[in-house]
């Protein structure tokens, strides 16, 4: 039976957060009253010009060197020709065979293109069917008319509905790092649109692909784009052919309907927009969008984490892509002497603490809004890893942390919960005990049945309320039976 | 009120500013007299100056100017010439409107045109043709014949217009006026409705040409709600020159020649004026413009091309004219342009949309753009030979009305003159050369990219020098 491989590739659309929008002066609202942001060239009126944005076209290139991409000296604009009421102009201007940003790469995903254009109004329609067929009225609110657009694309690299997602989320990451938009799925200031095809694995040629539209979600994209792979992949194991067409995803029953094919029917007649000059990207502009690009994105930092830090690639990615623990993280890093030879926490104890943290103030809180201070946590670390704390007595103190804040040190004094040591006459003693207690078990592992030991340190971790170390507890159960180090 | 009616704008500006002539007293003689139009020249008339402004300090004092129905006038009826547009009242006012209105030149009414600008005998407007002042049995020419018509019957001190393809500079040749389509960019095209976006300009329709020189030099510079206008290098001087000395002019014969169809009376007009003109001192010899021929063609790719998604916005939601449809969208759009739209506007939406359609676009508009090209190249090289190229404005006088309108293409060879210009983007004037008929003739002038102050002084050395007397027209 053949196997088969998903190929996808995603478009992207991003509402730019500039203060005013793409071709006016207007100002970006979201959730105002309608039509309370328009002006003669948003509303299309008759002799209205379009002017651009510079702030969009400095996003738009801050974007294009985040994606590695090669920016335009000179782009055009076009006009994309076709009637809709959200469309006052009957044409979108958008950028088409000569965008502002080409070819680039965010990870393991190509980027096609990348190129500017301004966003639709938004439609109401009331009646049943939410759509604009069959709705008894449709109301057009023209605030969201005219904000800046930025589209997307990639190669068709992504392999799997989760890769897609991941890959999206990084994509989302990096776009909030550069403070060039909100990247709210569900607010629509990010969309997503999926191509995807089938093919028989280890094929090099592109099945007929279908495009994918109205996930706005990472869990409908996810969702969607497997829902599509099921369909694809059912079809062409029936012998029918994938018909390539659009697609519109129900996310309340997972299902996906082919949009009516005269609603895609388009002839978009693109020309040059003549009330606009081309668009020249100047070496000022350049030098200007380069220096406003973070230092580091999330990508270089994730693989810094793991390169110089040794953290794993998943903590790595965690604290590149939530920013604000990346932060909080190196924030710690930086109270136990930084990066040099000073630095007293190893950073991959103090990594393992980071998302003990978060489970215990709400896993979208900010550590930094946190009782914990970095120093503190780096000190807790600390504690831990030079075995002055055990881990099961240090989660107790991170839990008093977060309750009172403080210093752990004061904590663990405070609550008796330091380490019981091999130094401590008392630890042998209760070790002695143990396997007094259960001689069976002692025999076992004098027999060399190593899981019999379980019992035996069980034993005197419960006595210590968890303040012994495991490891050493269990050094010192092998010793006394004979087994040597 | 009749002597002042003979006053040129400028000469009226300048008694107006020494306080010998009240402002509002011009205004109101003019007014009536716009009023009592019976050339249907207007689509609407001020009831009177806008109070309180301090006219007398202004550069243009108060002279009040008529502008074509298609620039945007706020809270008066702008309509472009078009039913889909009846009524419509914008909430702003275009920027070459305001300039003048700031540099004292008040609205007195909005003038009659070809819908959309597309015409050349104003025969196309939704409100009814204009007639010619000459003789009421003619056309005016267009799409600006109402300012022209305007402007030559006396009913408006002077008037603006657009030009495209030749709809400045033919309207002011037919009716005997004075008509500048300035360098693309000069004027910004903002609230100018727009027919033709790379080819649209704003310029002047004068009694003479010192009056056309002072309107302009307060219409050109950069707006920024225009991306693509420019900041006119220095001020448009005022024309003094009495001479052509050292001036060489290039007569192209492609579009001299038969290929235009130039009647008779034009051309003899034509060969008089280019010998007025020796005699000024200026030399003259033909010269080439290989691709001019096809400029006509080009510009009937190109303009409708643009139009067609320029006027794509007239879809009933927002403004102007509706027709319900059934329950439907596409029957609203279908029945509301259908009634909204005269016949000329409907040709030239789907000569242009095909244009731009997929697998033709690049045999049409792209070839169109490419002949584009090479007609602006051919000027280039013409003007490292010649300050000047000279032609007639039209190869007619005023025509019949309704002897055209049934044949398109015949009507489209009214611009074969002009349309090279407006497609290369540079300068060019039209001044009356004469009478033949009894009907005025034009004589075009077209020089490089913002030449307009040699230009203006060009042709104010040939109007002296012709004399022509437009009275009779104002009668």
């Amino acid at each position: 039976m053949t196997v088969y491989e998903p190929v996808i590739g995603l478009e992207i659309h991003v509402q730019l957060s500039t203060r005013t929008k793409m071709f006016c002066g207007c100002e970006l609202s979201f959730n105002d009253p309608p039509n309370t942001h328009t002006c003669p060239v948003c509303l299309g009126l008759p002799g209205a010009l379009p002017v651009v944005n510079e702030r969009a076209i400095h996003y738009g290139i801050m974007i294009g060197l985040a994606l590695g991409c090669e920016i335009a000296e000179r782009s055009l604009f076009h006009r994309k020709n076709y009637f809709y009421p959200d469309l006052p102009k009957g044409y979108q201007i958008s950028q088409y065979d000569v965008p502002l940003c080409l070819g680039g790469r965010l990870g393991d995903v190509r980027i096609h293109r990348v190129h500017l254009e301004e966003d639709a109004a938004k439609l109401n329609h009331l009646g049943t069917s939410g759509r604009i067929h069959g709705s008894d009225r449709s109301w057009v609110d023209f605030n969201r008319g005219g904000t800046p657009l930025v589209e997307i694309v990639t190669e068709p690299d992504l392999r799997s509905p989760e890769q897609a997602r991941e890959w999206l989320a990084l994509l989302r990451t990096t776009l909030r790092q550069l403070g060039v938009s909100d990247v709210n799925m569900e607010e629509g200031s990010l969309r997503v649109d999926a191509n995807v095809s089938v093919r028989p694995a280890g094929s090099t040629e592109l099945g007929t692909k279908t495009e994918l539209k109205n996930m706005n979600s990472f869990r409908f994209l996810e969702r969607g784009v497997k829902a599509e792979i099921e369909r694809q992949t059912g079809l062409l194991e029936a012998g029918e052919p994938v018909v390539q067409e659009t697609m519109h995803y129900d996310p309340a029953t997972d299902t996906l309907t082919p949009l009516r094919s005269k609603e895609e029917a388009h002839d978009y007649r693109y020309f040059p927009e003549p009330d606009l000059v081309p668009l020249l990207a100047t070496e000022e502009m350049m030098a200007g969008a380069r220096a406003a690009l973070p230092a580091e994105l999330p990508l270089e930092r994730a693989a810094r984490f793991e390169r110089e830090l040794g953290l794993n690639p998943d903590t790595a990615w965690l604290f590149a892509s939530r920013t604000e623990l990346g932060d909080y993280f190196e924030r710690a890093l930086a109270a136990a002497g930084g990066n040099g030879e000073q630095r007293q926490v190893d950073p991959v104890e103090l990594s393992n603490w980071i998302p003990q943290l978060v489970e215990r103030i709400g896993s979208d809180s900010d550590p930094a809004g946190s009782n914990v201070a970095p120093e503190s946590l780096a000190a807790l670390a600390t504690m831990v890893k030079s075995k002055e704390v055990s881990r099961d007595a240090a989660r107790e103190v991170l839990t008093l942390l977060v309750q009172e804040g403080g210093d752990p040190r004061a904590i663990v004094e405070r609550e008796g919960l330091g380490a019981i040591t091999a130094g401590d006459d008392g630890l042998g003693e209760l070790v002695d005990r143990a396997i007094a207690s259960d001689p069976a078990a002692a025999e076992q592992v004098r027999s060399g049945n190593m899981k019999a030991i379980g019992p035996l340190v069980g034993y005197v971790m419960r006595e210590t309320k968890g303040r012994a170390d495991g490891g050493e507890v269990t050094r010192l159960v092998r010793e006394r039976l004979g087994l040597g180090r | 009120m009749s002597d002042l009616v003979d006053l040129t704008a400028a000469a009226a500006a300048e008694r107006i500013r020494a306080g010998e002539l009240a402002h509002a007293d011009l205004f109101e003689a003019y007014r009536a007299r716009a009023a009592a139009d019976q050339l249907n020249a207007f689509t609407w008339v001020a009831d009177g100056p806008p109070a309180g402004d301090p006219y007398e300090e202004r550069p243009l004092g108060g002279v009040p100017v008529a502008v074509k129905d298609l620039f945007c006038t706020e809270g008066v009826p702008s309509q472009s010439g078009s039913r889909i547009l009846e009524g419509y009242r914008p909430p702003y006012t275009a920027t070459v409107v305001s300039k003048l209105a700031q540099a004292g030149a008040p609205l007195l009414a909005k003038t009659n045109q070809d819908e959309f600008a597309m015409g050349s005998s104003n025969e196309n407007s939704g409100f009814g043709p204009v007639l010619n002042p000459w003789d009421r049995g003619r056309v005016p020419g267009g799409s600006s014949g109402g300012s022209a018509a305007a402007v030559a019957a006396g009913l408006a001190p002077w008037a603006i217009g657009t030009d495209t393809g030749g709809s400045i500079r033919q309207p002011a040749a037919l009716c005997g006026i004075v008509g500048v389509k300035p360098t693309y960019g000069a004027c910004s095209r903002y609230g100018m409705i727009a027919f033709a976006s790379s080819l649209d300009q704003a310029g002047p329709l004068t009694r003479d040409v010192t009056d056309a020189a002072l309107m302009l030099r307060h219409m050109v510079g950069h707006d920024r709600r225009d991306s693509t206008s420019l900041e006119f290098p220095g001020e448009i001087a005022l024309p003094r020159a009495e001479a052509l000395t050292g001036i060489r002019l290039g007569v192209p014969e492609e579009l001299t020649g038969d290929g235009g169809g130039v009647e008779a009376g034009v051309r003899e007009n034509f060969e008089a004026t280019i010998a007025l003109a020796e005699r000024l001192g200026a030399t003259v010899e033909p010269c080439q413009l290989p691709h001019a021929p096809h400029a006509l063609s080009a510009y009937y790719l190109i303009a409708p091309a643009e139009a067609s998604a320029n006027l794509a916005r007239f879809d009933a939601v927002r403004y102007g004219l509706r027709v319900d449809g059934e329950a439907d969208l596409v029957s609203m759009y279908s029945r509301t342009r259908d009634a909204g739209f005269g016949p000329e506007v409907k040709r030239r939406i789907m000569l242009g949309t095909y244009a731009l359609s997929s697998g033709y676009y690049d045999a049409y508009y792209g070839t169109a753009q490419k002949v584009r090209t090479k007609i602006a190249e051919d000027f280039q090289t013409a003007f490292e030979r010649f300050d000047f190229i000279a032609t007639p404005t039209s190869p007619w006088t005023a025509f019949e009305l309704e002897s055209k309108t049934a044949d398109p293409l015949a009507m489209y060879l009214n611009d074969f003159m002009t349309v090279p210009m407006s497609l290369a983007g540079i300068p060019a004037i039209s001044i009356p050369s004469g009478l033949s008929d009894g009907l005025p003739v034009g004589f075009q002038l077209a020089g490089p990219a913002f030449s307009e102050s040699r230009l203006l002084d060009a042709a104010y050395a040939l109007e002296r020098a012709i004399g022509f007397d437009g009275s009779e027209a104002r009668k």
